[in-house]
């Protein structure tokens, strides 16, 4: 057995990531949607674990699945007008155009990545655990677009709670 | 069984990219559409890990804190679409994109 654990990893955690991404675009259900999306997110932060990045494949789970989802769900919630979020009784009609688009970009994005041959290089290959030297460059290299973003996300609480906030009776139905 | 390198991760990368072209394309729900865009800001931060992983020369650090960045604007970005989408569902009663034409009432 020559089956290396790495690539059946590889494997695995690269099934279940691109599986559900393609189920987010043939689900009718909008909750399995969002469903599929919180599977095909969970790989993505287990293909991130495989290429040493711990910290960011936690931080992948903490903030996409335990926030944004989160979030996702309340939108799917309240923007919903069945109660009981019935499926779509037909297939979208756009759904072949998306199909179809998608198809012809993951050809070019193949034909030009693989055109192309990178090489994979040793890279940091075995640099162990992340945490501390993510920790230092954004205090000392990445200071200003790490400030940046710490306003960027005041401005979003302040305008999304703005944005979102409940009209007066009988301002706008 | 060929040894897992770069060009594996780029093309799940672009798998995912694809995924989330067609489905910002194809869906009427705008909830939905905003599940797309996850999905290629994924496939984007994914490529940067990748390459960060693979070909950086030395120990750099450089492509995952583009990661951090690219995370913390996505919630930024799902925050605020939320928000208007509240209120578009509020005005209009709908969150469906082909009927939403209308800034303002």
């Amino acid at each position: 057995m020559d089956i290396n654990m790495s690539t059946v990893m590889f494997f695995a955690f690269a099934l279940l990531a691109v599986f559900p991404a393609f189920m987010v675009l043939f689900a009718k259900d909008i909750v399995r949607v969002a469903f599929w999306l919180l599977a095909s997110l969970s790989g993505v932060a287990g293909l991130y674990i495989i290429m040493g990045a711990d910290f960011l494949g936690l931080t992948q789970v903490l903030v996409y699945i335990g926030g944004i989802l989160v979030l996702i769900l309340f939108g799917i919630m309240m923007t919903s007008k069945d109660p009981l979020l019935k499926r779509a009784r037909h297939v979208e009609r756009s759904v072949v155009t998306g199909i179809v688009t998608g198809a012809l970009v993951f050809a070019a994005l193949a034909a030009v990545i693989l055109g192309i041959g990178f090489e994979s290089g040793k890279g940091r290959a075995d640099g162990g655990a992340t945490t501390t030297a993510l920790g230092e460059a954004l205090l000392t290299d990445y200071i200003l677009p790490f400030e940046v973003v710490s306003v960027l996300l005041l401005f979003v609480l302040c305008g999304a709670a703005h944005v979102a906030r409940r009209r007066k009776e009988g301002a706008h139905a | 069984m060929p040894e897992i390198g770069l060009n594996h991760f780029l093309i799940v990368s672009a798998l995912l990219f694809s995924a989330g072209i067609g489905v910002v394309i194809s869906r009427k729900n705008a909830i939905a559409v905003l599940c797309g865009v996850e999905l290629i800001l994924n496939a984007a931060a994914l490529n940067f890990v990748a390459f960060n992983r693979y070909s950086t020369p030395d120990a750099r650090l450089d492509g995952q804190i583009f990661t951090i960045f690219i995370i913390i604007l996505a919630a930024a970005e799902a925050a605020v679409a939320l928000a208007i989408l509240l209120n578009l569902f509020q005005q209009t009663n709908t969150v469906d994109v082909d009927e939403a034409d209308t800034m303002k009432e």
